[in-house]
This record gives C-alpha cells, sequence and structure tokens, in this order.
C-alpha cells in the first residue's frame, strides 16, 4: 500500500501540488437483519480504493479511485492537482495550514471477539430468538432486529512525511417491537432507537447486550403504549435516559460546534452555528454543572469517534468544549484552526471511505457525568417527565430550536414514576436548555452512546459519533408540543 | 480485465460489451461454485462535485467506481456478497461469498425462483455534454454565481455537482438489463447577514440548468428575507414552493409499498379506498415521465410499470415486488428492492398532478398567509397520523392583502401530511423539484389552509 500512496504522493508533486496526502482504504461490512421472525437482509461487501487530497495554487483539489495499480494511482493524483488548479479560478485567497507533525505509526484499537470470526449462523440465531421472543408478545404486530459488523482499514501518508495505518472494527445491533392498534403505531426499541448501539468493538459488545433478556420488556412495553395516558402540553421538569441525552448532545452541541460550520463552509446543506466567534469564551452555554468534552482518545472509551489519528494525520486529541458552563471550544482542522489563530488542529477531519474528501465531524462529544444513581434523580423530583429512547429528532439549520420526541415517557410525582405516557416530546431553545440542567447522574451511569448515522457533507457522508451521556434533569422545559392540536 | 483497462484510458463509463463481460464470469463462477441461481448487479460512476463558500470554491472532488454486487441461491437461501474489485479472483471470492451466507441462513420456503429474460422500454436519459462537463466549467459557472452575490454585498455557498453512472444486471435464468444516464445540479444559498435564501435545480441534462438564474433568485429573495419579524404560532394558510412541498411529501413514498401496508407501519392502513387527501389530489409512480430520472426496471430486473397510487383523494393502488404481489394475489409492478431486504419495494418516481395556478397567483389571491422557500431536517412524529416536525428555512414571508408584506423569522411546524393534503385550495403545474430531504419528484408548489407552526427560533 505504501507504494502506491508514494506513486500519488510523488506525481501531486511533480504536477504542481504544494501539500499533497493519500488514503487507501479497506472497508468490509456485514449487515444482517430480521423481521417478524425471517431473515430480512444478509449481505457482505467489501470496498477498496485511494483518495487524493491535494493543494495547489493555492487551493484545494481531490480525486479518488478504484483503480489501485501505479497507472491508476498516479492518474487520480494527476486529476486532484488539475482539479486544485480549477478551484484556483474560483478562490479568494490562498489555503493555508496550523503546522503538523509528521508521524508513522500503526495504531489497531483493541476488540475481544472478531465478529467476522464467529459463525454467521450464531448470529443468526440470536437475533432471530430476540425476535420471537417479541413476537411472543401478544398486540404485537412488527418485530425487527438487526446486527452490523465494519472492519477498516487505512494507510495515511501526507507528504509532510506521514505514514500512518489504523485498523477499526465497529459492531452494532438492536431490536424493536411495533405495535398497531385503531390509529395508532408504538414503537420500543433497545438498546436505542434507528439501529440499536454501536461501539469501536468486537463482538463482546453484543453479547454484553443481553438482547434476549429485554426482548419481552421491549414488546411489552410497545403494546401498553396504547393505553398510555397521553403527554400533557406543560412546562417543567424534564429527566432524560442517556441514550435521548445522547442525541440531544450531538444535535445541540456536537453540529454547532463545527469550525466549518461556524466559518459559513456548510451554509448551502447542513447550515451554519449560532456559535459565531464572539461566542468563544464569552458565553455561558450551560449550567455550572455543564462540562463537555470533545475526546478521541481510547482512553475516553471505545466510541465511534475513537481513533489514533484524524483523516489529516493530526493525533487524537480530548477539547474542551462546555467547562463549568462556558463555552471554550470548537472542532477544527488544520485549515479552519489557520482561519481563527488556533496554534493546533484539534483532530477531527474524518471521512467516510477513500472515495470521500475528509471533512470536520464530532468525534466523541460527551458530556461528563455528575453523581447520583438514576433512582436518586427521580426521587428528588416532585413532579416532572422521565422520558427515554428517541423516536424523532429535529433542528434548526444554526442550531438554536429544536424539539425531540421519546418512544416513551413516565410520569414522576412526589419522586415516583407513577404512570407510563405515550407520544412524549420536548422542545427548546439549545443555550435556555442547557442552562436549566440542574442535575446529572454518576459515572457508573454514564454510556459511551454510539450515533451510526450522522449525515453531512456533499456529497453526503454518513460517520458514526460518540456522545457519552448519563442520566439528566432539565426545569422549565416546554413537553408536549409535537402533539398538542392534532 | 478489458473493463479495467478501458477505465484507465478513457475515464469513462465501459460499453455494453464489457458489461456483459462481467456479467457472464459472474454467473459461471457461480455455476462453478455450486449456485443453483445466481444474480448479478454491475454498478458503475463517475461523479464530480464543485462546492463553494464565503464567495470561493473550497472543496472540489471527483470519483469513479465500479461495485459488483452477488446474489447466489442454494436450497431455497439466498443471500449477497458486493466487491468493488473486478479482477477474477475477486469476483470468485465474492461468489463464495455470498454462498457461504446462504448456507448459513434458514430454508426461506417462500422465496421466488429468479426470473427469466424480461421486456423494457427504453428510456434516453444520457447528456453526452453532462458527461463531459468538466472542473474548469463547472469553476467558471461558480465564479458568476459568487459575482452575483459580491455585487449585492452577499455571500454565495453551493454546490455544482455532474456525473455519469450505469447500472447492469444479469441472472442464471437469461435476464439482462442494462440503463446509463447523467445528472447535473446547482444548488445556491445567498447569504445576506442574518437573513439567507436558496435556489436549487437538478436535471438529467446540464443545459437545463442556468446556474447565474439560480444565482440571482436567491440574492433577490435574500434581500427581502431581512428585518425578519417574529409571528406567533397558530395555524396559517402557507403557500409552498415546491422545494417545500417536495421534502414534505417526500414522507409519504413508503406508505405505498405493498410490504408496508402487510407490516401494519404505512399511514394507509385501513385507509386504501377512502377518501383519505383533497379531491384535487392525485400522485403517479411513473419513471418514464420526461422530468424524471432512474432506470425502467427494479432490483430484480422487473420492468417498472406506471401505478396510479392516489385518484381525486382516494389512495388506489399500491406498488408491489414480485414477492409481495404473489402474496397479495396482485399483480407485480417492478418496484422491488434488490434482494435479500425486509422493506420489499417503494415507489422512487412520484409524480404528483398539478394545477393551474402559481406561486403569483397564490399570492395574489391570499388575505394573510405565509410564502414558504423551503423546509428543513423533517421528521417523522407520528407514523400513522403521518404528523411531521421540521423548520423553515431560507426565507419565509408574510402574505398580507395579495403581496409580500416582510420577513418572518422561522418557525417550527408539527403537520399531518394527511391534514396538509386534504387542506389544498390551488396548485401550480407539476414540475421537476429538488431539495434536501426527499429525491427528485415530480411536484407542484401549493396554497393550503390551517397549517401548524407550533413554535418560532432566533432568526
Amino acid at each position: 500500500m505504501w507504494d502506491l500512496t508514494a506513486a500519488a504522493l510523488e506525481t501531486a508533486k511533480l504536477r504542481g501540488a504544494k501539500y499533497t496526502d493519500a488514503r487507501i482504504m479497506h472497508l468490509r461490512q456485514r449487515d444482517l437483519t430480521t423481521k417478524n421472525g425471517e431473515v430480512g437482509t444478509l449481505a457482505e461487501s467489501e470496498s477498496v480504493g485511494i483518495g487524493v487530497r491535494a493543494l495547489a495554487s493555492g487551493a484545494w483539489g481531490f480525486a479518488s479511485t478504484d483503480q489501485l495499480t501505479g497507472q491508476g494511482v498516479a492518474r487520480c493524483a494527476a486529476k486532484a492537482v488539475a482539479i486544485a488548479k480549477a478551484s484556483a479560478l474560483a478562490k479568494r485567497g490562498e489555503v493555508k495550514m496550523v503546522d503538523e507533525a509528521a508521524f508513522i505509526d500503526s495504531w489497531q484499537a483493541p476488540l475481544e471477539k472478531d465478529p467476522f470470526e464467529i459463525p454467521l449462523a450464531a448470529q443468526l440465531d440470536l437475533l432471530l430468538k430476540a425476535d420471537a421472543a417479541m413476537r411472543a408478545v401478544k398486540g404485537v404486530t412488527l418485530t425487527e432486529t438487526d446486527m452490523q459488523f465494519r472492519k477498516i482499514d487505512s494507510w495515511f501518508a501526507s507528504s509532510l512525511g506521514s505514514k500512518i495505518h489504523q485498523r477499526k472494527l465497529i459492531s452494532g445491533c438492536g431490536i424493536a417491537a411495533t405495535s398497531f392498534k385503531e390509529s395508532e403505531i408504538q414503537k420500543r426499541s433497545y438498546p436505542n432507537s434507528f439501529g440499536g448501539q454501536y461501539a469501536l468493538a468486537g463482538y463482546e459488545l453484543i453479547e454484553s447486550l443481553d438482547l434476549l433478556r429485554h426482548a419481552p420488556r421491549v414488546a411489552d412495553e410497545s403494546v401498553a403504549l396504547h393505553s398510555a395516558l397521553q403527554c400533557p402540553e406543560t412546562t417543567g421538569t424534564l429527566l432524560l435516559d442517556g441514550s435521548q441525552l445522547g442525541l440531544q448532545i450531538h444535535e445541540s452541541v456536537g453540529h454547532p460546534i463545527e469550525l466549518d460550520r461556524v466559518l459559513g463552509q456548510e451554509a448551502n446543506f447542513a447550515g451554519t452555528s449560532f456559535l459565531t466567534l464572539d461566542k468563544l469564551n464569552t458565553l455561558k452555554y450551560g449550567s455550572e454543572i455543564v462540562n463537555v468534552v470533545a475526546d478521541a482518545r481510547l482512553a475516553h472509551g471505545p466510541g465511534l469517534g475513537t481513533f489514533a489519528y484524524d483523516d489529516e494525520g493530526v493525533p487524537a486529541q480530548c477539547t474542551d468544549i462546555i467547562k463549568d458552563g462556558q463555552f471554550r471550544g470548537y472542532l477544527s482542522n488544520r485549515e479552519t484552526a489557520k482561519l481563527i489563530g488556533l496554534s493546533r488542529s484539534s483532530g477531527t477531519m474524518r471521512t467516510e471511505s477513500w472515495n470521500r474528501l475528509p471533512i470536520i465531524r464530532m468525534t466523541n462529544i460527551s458530556l461528563k457525568p455528575g453523581s447520583g444513581t438514576p433512582d436518586e434523580l427521580v426521587e428528588s423530583t416532585d413532579d416532572g417527565i422521565w422520558m427515554e429512547t428517541n423516536r424523532s429528532w429535529s433542528i434548526d439549520d444554526r442550531r438554536y430550536q429544536f424539539q425531540f420526541s421519546t418512544e416513551i415517557g413516565w410520569e414522576i410525582k412526589g419522586g415516583k414514576k407513577v404512570r407510563m405516557l405515550k407520544n412524549p416530546s420536548y422542545s427548546g431553545i439549545t443555550t435556555e436548555f442547557w442552562n436549566s440542567c440542574d442535575a446529572i447522574c454518576g459515572p457508573k451511569h454514564w454510556t459511551l452512546w454510539g450515533t451510526p448515522n450522522c449525515g453531512k457533507g456533499q456529497p453526503m457522508q454518513t460517520m458514526g459519533t460518540g456522545h457519552g451521556a448519563a442520566p439528566a434533569r432539565f426545569r422549565n422545559i416546554k413537553m408536549g408540543t409535537a402533539f398538542a392540536g392534532h | 480485465m478489458a473493463m479495467t483497462k478501458h477505465k484507465v484510458e478513457a475515464g469513462a463509463l465501459s460499453s455494453p460489451r464489457e458489461l456483459k463481460k462481467v456479467i457472464d464470469l459472474v454467473l459461471r463462477l457461480g455455476r462453478l461454485a455450486g449456485a443453483q441461481e445466481t444474480e448479478v448487479h454491475l454498478d458503475e460512476t463517475i461523479d464530480a462535485l464543485t462546492r463553494f463558500a464565503n464567495n470561493a470554491i473550497h472543496q472540489n472532488v471527483a470519483e469513479e467506481g465500479v461495485t459488483v454486487s452477488v446474489r447466489t441461491v442454494v436450497d431455497r437461501r439466498t443471500a449477497r456478497a458486493t466487491t468493488n474489485r473486478v479482477d477474477e479472483d475477486s469476483l470468485r471470492r465474492a461468489v463464495a461469498a455470498s454462498l457461504e451466507l446462504a448456507h448459513s441462513r434458514p430454508q426461506n420456503p417462500k422465496l421466488l425462483p429468479m426470473p427469466g429474460k424480461q421486456r423494457y422500454r427504453e428510456v434516453n436519459r444520457f447528456s453526452r455534454e453532462t458527461a463531459l462537463l468538466g472542473p474548469e466549467q463547472r469553476a467558471r459557472a461558480v465564479k458568476r454565481a459568487c459575482e452575483v452575490a459580491m455585487r449585492s454585498g452577499q455571500v454565495a455557498a453551493g454546490i455544482f455537482s455532474s456525473g455519469q453512472s450505469q447500472l447492469a444486471m444479469g441472472n442464471s435464468h437469461g435476464l439482462l438489463a442494462t440503463h446509463r444516464q447523467t445528472h447535473a445540479e446547482f444548488s445556491v444559498t445567498m447569504q445576506d447577514d442574518p437573513a439567507a435564501s436558496w435556489a436549487k435545480a437538478n436535471s438529467g441534462n446540464v443545459r437545463r440548468i442556468d446556474p447565474e438564474s439560480l444565482a440571482r433568485r436567491a440574492s433577490e429573495k435574500a434581500k427581502m428575507a431581512k428585518d425578519a419579524q417574529e409571528l406567533p404560532p397558530g395555524k396559517y394558510t402557507v403557500i409552498l414552493e415546491p422545494a417545500a412541498v417536495l421534502d414534505l411529501v417526500g414522507f409519504l413514498f413508503y406508505d405505498f409499498a405493498a410490504t408496508a401496508l402487510e407490516d401494519q407501519r404505512s399511514c394507509l392502513n385501513q385507509r386504501m379506498g377512502k377518501q383519505v387527501f383533497g379531491q384535487n389530489i392525485a400522485i403517479m409512480d411513473d419513471v418514464y415521465h420526461p422530468l424524471q430520472l432512474g432506470a425502467p426496471f427494479d432490483g430484480e430486473g422487473m420492468a417498472r410499470e406506471r401505478v396510479r397510487l392516489v385518484e381525486a383523494g382516494i389512495p388506489k393502488n399500491l406498488v408491489y415486488s414480485r414477492s409481495s404481489a404473489k402474496k397479495a394475489g396482485k399483480k407485480n409492478t417492478g418496484h422491488g428492492f434488490a434482494l435479500p431486504n425486509e422493506y420489499g419495494e417503494a415507489p422512487m418516481n412520484l409524480v404528483f398532478g398539478g394545477g393551474d395556478s402559481s406561486v403569483e397567483r397564490m399570492i395574489a389571491g391570499t388575505d394573510r398567509g405565509l410564502l414558504v422557500t423551503r423546509v428543513w431536517y423533517i421528521r417523522e412524529v407520528d407514523p400513522y397520523e403521518k404528523i411531521m416536525t421540521g423548520m423553515t428555512r431560507d426565507g419565509l414571508f408574510l402574505v398580507e392583502n395579495g403581496k409580500v408584506q416582510k420577513a418572518v423569522r422561522n418557525f417550527r411546524f408539527n403537520q399531518s401530511l394527511i391534514e396538509l393534503l386534504q387542506n389544498v385550495q390551488e396548485m401550480g403545474p407539476a414540475v421537476r423539484t429538488t431539495a434536501e430531504e426527499a429525491f427528485e419528484m415530480v411536484v407542484p408548489a401549493m396554497k393550503a389552509t390551517g397549517f401548524h407552526f407550533t413554535e418560532p427560533t432566533k432568526f
């Protein structure tokens, strides 16, 4: 592989590139699903190719190819330079980047059990058993399960002299039961909705989730929701489980801190950000107990945003985003760091595949834990609503106004969960929401949730991100608006 | 092999002969490996996208690639393996992987044998000029759009993309289907801080796209969008431009899948044949419509048929795959996804019936309402009543006494699509429309009453 990346760097240099990086990636994926007791998707795929990013005439060009021969790679590199020169026809200044060191390294994410070595029949058997356990509950009308594994090798080389090989393995799975009755569809999922839980881990993740224990509960709740009271339209105390809070962090902290958005580079599609540069170190983002970090290091946990180096060759880092409630940092790359006067990239350039340009992406954007247990959180709440497992999510293009709904809610009275609520939702303004946080549960209840489906960029790229969160409480939150008036 | 050599030399799509050669090779490898049936999909793409922001190009990419996807069947067990390597050893490994997966699963007694040779109606969706569009041409068009912005003191961001692709499939029963097409797209956001507006077009032929005109339209609207005032939430009459219509009604497409009804997750469950929408609503799926793109065959190689989904507001028909048609005792409509899958099928070429009004006439006939340029981040709140939430974006305007009066701060909405399509008062002609949430469709601008805005945002 290194011969091919070297050929790409050499060709680009000869064609006039001032900086080049080349990345060969080999991606292997297995997808399994079941529906109503039958196997649905059963597929494996592999994809290998090279992407070359060249800086020439002060502008960027990127080209990719699956032709992994000396000739194919050279043609790809020459094309990247030609595209860069075309970009210079509509440039307003020279691209500049902060310095970075050269690294020669090889890193493999730890795993205990390689899922590609586990018999497929055993994986399907687990899903079919979970599916059957859900279908055994009367009133369940649709059962779905899924499992996915991805093995990603990347060989990154840059004209700075870096040569970095990384191997990652991602596992994920989830189950869901749906109940249709009269004019209502209710659904419950475990361990999370939209595919379940994902991590930078092997088959040990699947085993740790104990799907068979949770399947009957999930099915029971999907049916019971039909008899539950409608979540009222009210303003009051909201308690969120960790999985929903993880998505709240993703949408209302993770995206607005992306420096490419802040600087207008995503204005046409993903949008911009309310976190304009004047807000750095001046905005009170949240209450004093709110501490958020962007941490790509393995020490943070096996998240979907964990790696050793980003796709620009910058080592993984931990950056304070919100410290004691104050806004402290952005997600940056070498170019945007230079634009705002930082001395170093925060190491967040990531790409979906060999044929996509690396762009600024979330790593693991996590809310640090507080103290106490979920039971203590409920016991210390006189009147509120507990919401868990995301059902829908939406936020405006500057990341101010959001609305989330969840699969299930629980009314809390006098420190106890007293009854189930259906169709719960809450909404608000990002900074008002985070400033209303008055309790976060402790480290034992903190989970690094994986969001496998974050879309950004043109052409669109799907990326996995990590979000550590423990259940937390928020005051004076507007709830129930999504269903009001219907 | 010949295909690889050709791509290296020309950077163009492979010839039909080269495609057939790969398909025949995979089918032969399938037989040799013991597959009782083999199906192969070959997808080839050559794409480029020029991206600009802050009145300059900041990203500019190109890609080329081929994937070969193999499905084998053995003892009523089937599975799929995909690779982007087209040398014989890699294709042999893909066949073996597919068979290994298939052997690991339980039998599916309902699995149908692969279909034989089919007939397809020809569609011509390839434009040589679009296929040959280069980075310099895109850069010059982008520069002109940025100059429109700079002349008005605005900031432009957007994309100009173009490309060509082809799909070929064959199976061991003699089926062979091929399709090639080109595409081009220009999208521009004009920022007139703190306001912004947007325009976008998509076509199989780049000649039908006028980037400068789109830039001027977005620029004019961005000027109008300044000084936005906050209005109270509530139910408003809305004039939805086609992009806003698309990103809302685009969420209805899977509800017309026979499998979605079988699974009881469609909003049309127990509603087929009833007056669900207003009498002025007609929806077809029509891959042959002159404003549509796409192949005239589905994931199993069956010819796509036109289907009248909704007539006079009444859902009349669904789309089917071979399997769902057999289960329902209906005729297959050629809308199946590649097997194996759990979703069955979907209409992918929706065409709404239009009307004889226009956005201008809708505005002129409105005492009080809101003009919506586009909507954003649409998600399903309730799957049966089809309540969708989302935000307005890039230009929301108050219409009073037949005129656009002022810009309005963006709103969140929670709106049932069923109610929306019951409340349509007027429609413009249906046009090919592109936005960001739904795939391209042919939809009209619509004026509708009682659109439910629930909360404003800060801009």
